[in-house]
């Protein structure tokens, strides 16, 4: 087979040991990662007062199929608030990432958050980049053995904890703890708790941005919506590189303008941006699809820049047509695309609709629907018979009594068999047969009447739902 | 892509229609591990499932054998074990499910009918279940929604009741099944007087018919005809017998609200009394379904569809 070179067909993986690094964009970045940890992890041991349920704030309750959110309770009915809510979420990434590129993944995504604790947990305990590598290179001695044992057990234990704490969303998180230490919590609680600390130790601990790089189908998708506007992580490679290149600050090339004079370029070939990069990267090179635009290079960069005083932003967030541009301008958003408008639009449209949705659901759900095998039937004495089906949804946190009337025919003419009241539990609902059966005169000239619903605690506030009644045609 | 990045890039070498090539970017060493992996839950995966053919048979797997209750041809309960498959498996999940039911089952058999009725948690279980016991075993005659069919079954949503429409006297009727029938008068009674019978049955109900006619008819009913022994002397049927109350505006097996003509009207109740019934026959599922569906079927049929008065 011929071959132009003898590439490797599989390529051995390159360690990557980052560096730690100051900067706005590692505050910002710390910022979220203690926002996002705190909601997850405190999210659900905090209390809400409930009536029919436990009393916790944040609950989907897969057993009595209710999401509690708070003070909104959602039932599998309301699917269609999770497909808005979806939907916003796809178009939002679409937003943000035809205007700013992947700030998803270099600031908010899951992987990038454990990663960077777990990369933070190998900085506390095994030093900085230097002394990491010396430790790689050290024999499996007493100190490698202790310092990469002490950091990966620390590692599964946030990961068990990350896997607990996902699973106490689903069920009432206290008894939750006491259940599961003692034994008692149910076996597929184990087996996803132990399966998400597995993945989250593997993901976050061990194949970190090789998951980015290789797996991701997000980070894919992403790259087809940068534009030539779009603001990425960039390097200067005008500034940086000069006529004849980057260049060390040697003897003789340590000003800026002995540099300029000699024509070399802002970029003193320090490394450090390789070095901060947690996919490994060089960004001197362009931009390249493994770039999660975690702006640590920008840092890292501005960092070099100050300390030899020269002007910051030789990395930095830019667009493409801006740096290629004869007469650039500062870098600012452009947001005159159609990959920023349309997005922004449908987020628009459906924040409004899914904020209607949920303002005005409703507590009680009823459906009235006539039987239609028969139709009608006529009874010995001559009377008409339509039966209907009720179907009420109780979605209050308490059991009601529903009294069920019928307007526009008597009122005797509703039988409801022996039922002696209609009861709804909380969170649950009853479906059951209503007759009407009318004298054959009357039933000659109905057509349709209204079932009248209400809950005994609030009778102001009835359900009415119109109903076919049917009968013989005259003209047989 | 210009030809200075094209060449930064490795290729197999391979060139068709002068500029598309292959890329050879190599693989993460751990993607191929994976690989191995699939490979090995292959394996592990044929040891434990149904997996090779071999001749007419095949590897039926270890370790996996799933246990469920069946039924003999004669109604019997048997365990069976089998090695995995999906078969068995749907099994053993009927099996899960009938358990779960059984709790409800359990509830309404152990309680009177009329208790149950009260019941609105119970009764919505009766809908359901009742509803498709309904649909397998009654509605092949009964008609779907129990509308029934003149001539052939009765309807099961109106208010008439041939043999009683209690609760006790529906759980009988399933039970034990019923066997109506009406003799033929041909030979009996003359075609004329036949006739006159036909216009006093139709004069019951309203329907139109020759009040001359039905007044001799009123006689052959109460007198030689004996018409009056089992329908009454009221002609208002009698349930211990099944025989049909003929003065209401319901019809079994005469169709006369099918028929738009006087005539045609009379003709489907002359037809009646000409050849009788012997077609009346519901059969018994006392065998066949348990006692506690039966139950469950009788409380469907007398709240859902239409029993009592």
């Amino acid at each position: 087979m011929p071959h132009a070179d003898h590439t490797p067909l599989y390529q051995k993986r390159v360690p990557i040991y980052t560096r730690s690094v100051k900067g706005k964009f590692r505050n910002f970045k710390n910022a979220v990662l203690v926002l996002a940890f705190t909601v997850f992890f405190l999210l659900p041991w905090l209390p809400w007062t409930r009536h029919s349920a436990a009393n916790q704030a944040v609950m989907f309750d897969l057993t009595t199929r209710r999401f509690f959110i708070f003070d909104v309770v959602t039932y599998p009915q309301d699917i269609f608030w999770l497909a808005i809510l979806l939907f916003i979420a796809a178009a939002f990434l679409f937003f943000v990432t035809g205007l700013i590129g992947r700030a998803w993944c270099g600031y908010f995504c899951f992987q990038t958050l454990w990663m960077d604790l777990f990369i933070l947990i190998e900085h506390w305990i095994q030093g900085e980049r230097p002394a990491r590598l010396r430790l790689r290179r050290q024999p499996w001695n007493a100190e490698r053995i202790v310092k990469i044992g002490s950091s990966h057990a620390l590692m599964i234990l946030i990961s068990f904890w990350t896997g607990f704490t996902f699973v106490a969303y689903f069920t009432y998180a206290p008894q939750f703890l006491q259940d599961f230490f003692s034994g008692h919590a149910a076996g597929v609680s184990y087996y996803t708790v132990f399966l998400l600390m597995g993945t989250t130790y593997l993901c976050g601990g061990i194949a970190r941005e090789q998951i980015c790089i290789y797996m991701c189908p997000y980070a894919r998708f992403q790259s087809v919506m940068y534009e030539k506007d779009t603001l990425a992580v960039n390097y200067d490679a005008r500034r940086g590189e000069g006529t004849a290149g980057r260049m060390a600050p040697t003897a003789g090339l340590r000003s800026r303008e002995e540099r300029q004079a000699a024509g070399h370029g802002d970029c003193i070939d320090c490394g450090f941006c390789v070095q901060v990069c947690p996919t490994g990267i060089d960004i001197r090179r362009g931009l390249q699809y493994q770039c999660t635009s975690c702006g640590l290079c920008i840092d890292a960069c501005n960092n070099i820049m100050d300390s030899v005083a020269y002007p910051r932003g030789l990395i930095r967030y830019d667009s493409e047509a801006n740096l290629r541009s004869t007469d650039p301008v500062k870098p600012h958003l452009k947001w005159k695309h159609p990959i920023v408008i349309g997005p922004a639009v449908a987020i628009m449209i459906m924040v409004g609709g899914l904020v209607w949705l949920v303002e005005h659901r409703t507590v009680i759900e009823v459906q009235v629907q006539q039987v239609r095998q028969p139709l009608f039937v006529v009874l010995s004495d001559g009377r008409v018979r339509n039966r209907y089906m009720v179907h009420i949804v109780n979605k209050t946190e308490r059991e009601e009594v529903f009294s069920i009337k019928v307007r526009g025919v008597p009122e005797h003419a509703i039988d409801l068999g022996h039922l002696p009241e209609i009861r709804v539990h909380a969170g649950r609902d009853l479906s059951f047969t209503a007759k009407v059966d009318l004298e054959h005169e009357l039933a000659e000239h109905t057509h349709e009447l209204t079932f009248v619903i209400t809950a005994q605690s609030d009778p102001d506030d009835r359900v009415e739902r119109e109903v076919h009644f049917d009968r013989e045609h005259e003209s047989h | 892509m210009s030809q200075d990045k094209a060449k930064s890039v490795n290729t197999t070498g391979h060139v068709w229609d002068d500029n598309l090539q292959e890329l050879t970017n190599p693989l993460p060493m751990w993607w191929i591990w994976t690989f191995y992996i699939t490979i090995v839950f292959s394996i592990i995966y044929w040891v434990m499932y149904p997996a090779w053919p071999i001749g007419h048979s095949y590897t039926k797997g270890v370790g996996n054998t799933i246990t469920y209750t069946a039924k003999t041809v004669d109604g019997k309960d048997v365990q069976k074990t089998t090695h995995w498959n999906m078969r068995s498996k749907l099994m053993a999940e009927m099996n899960e499910h009938e358990a779960v039911q059984k709790q409800w089952f359990d509830k309404v058999a152990a309680m009177p009918f009329e208790e149950v009725s009260k019941n609105a948690d119970l009764m919505s279980f009766v809908n359901s279940a009742g509803g498709s016991l309904f649909k397998d075993n009654c509605a092949p005659c009964h008609q779907a929604g129990g509308v029934g069919k003149i001539g052939f079954s009765p309807n099961l949503v109106d208010d008439v009741w041939i043999y009683g429409g209690t609760y006790d006297k529906i759980q009988e009727t399933i039970t034990l099944g019923r066997n109506g029938m009406m003799p033929t008068f041909r030979g009996v009674l003359p075609d004329a007087k036949i006739q006159q019978v036909g216009n006093y049955v139709l004069s019951l109900s309203g329907e139109p018919h020759n009040a001359e006619a039905a007044k001799a008819g009123d006689a052959i009913f109460h007198g030689e005809g004996g018409c009056h022994v089992c329908h009454g002397a009221d002609a208002k049927g009698n349930p211990a017998l099944g025989s049909a109350n003929l003065t209401d505006k319901n019809w079994l097996w005469a169709n006369v609200p099918g028929q738009a003509t006087a005539e045609g009207k009379l003709g489907e109740v002359t037809k009646v009394i000409t050849e009788g019934v012997s077609r009346g026959k519901m059969p018994t599922w006392g065998g066949r379904l348990k006692p506690e569906q039966i139950k469950v079927l009788t409380l469907y049929v007398h709240d859902s569809l239409g029993g009592g008065k």
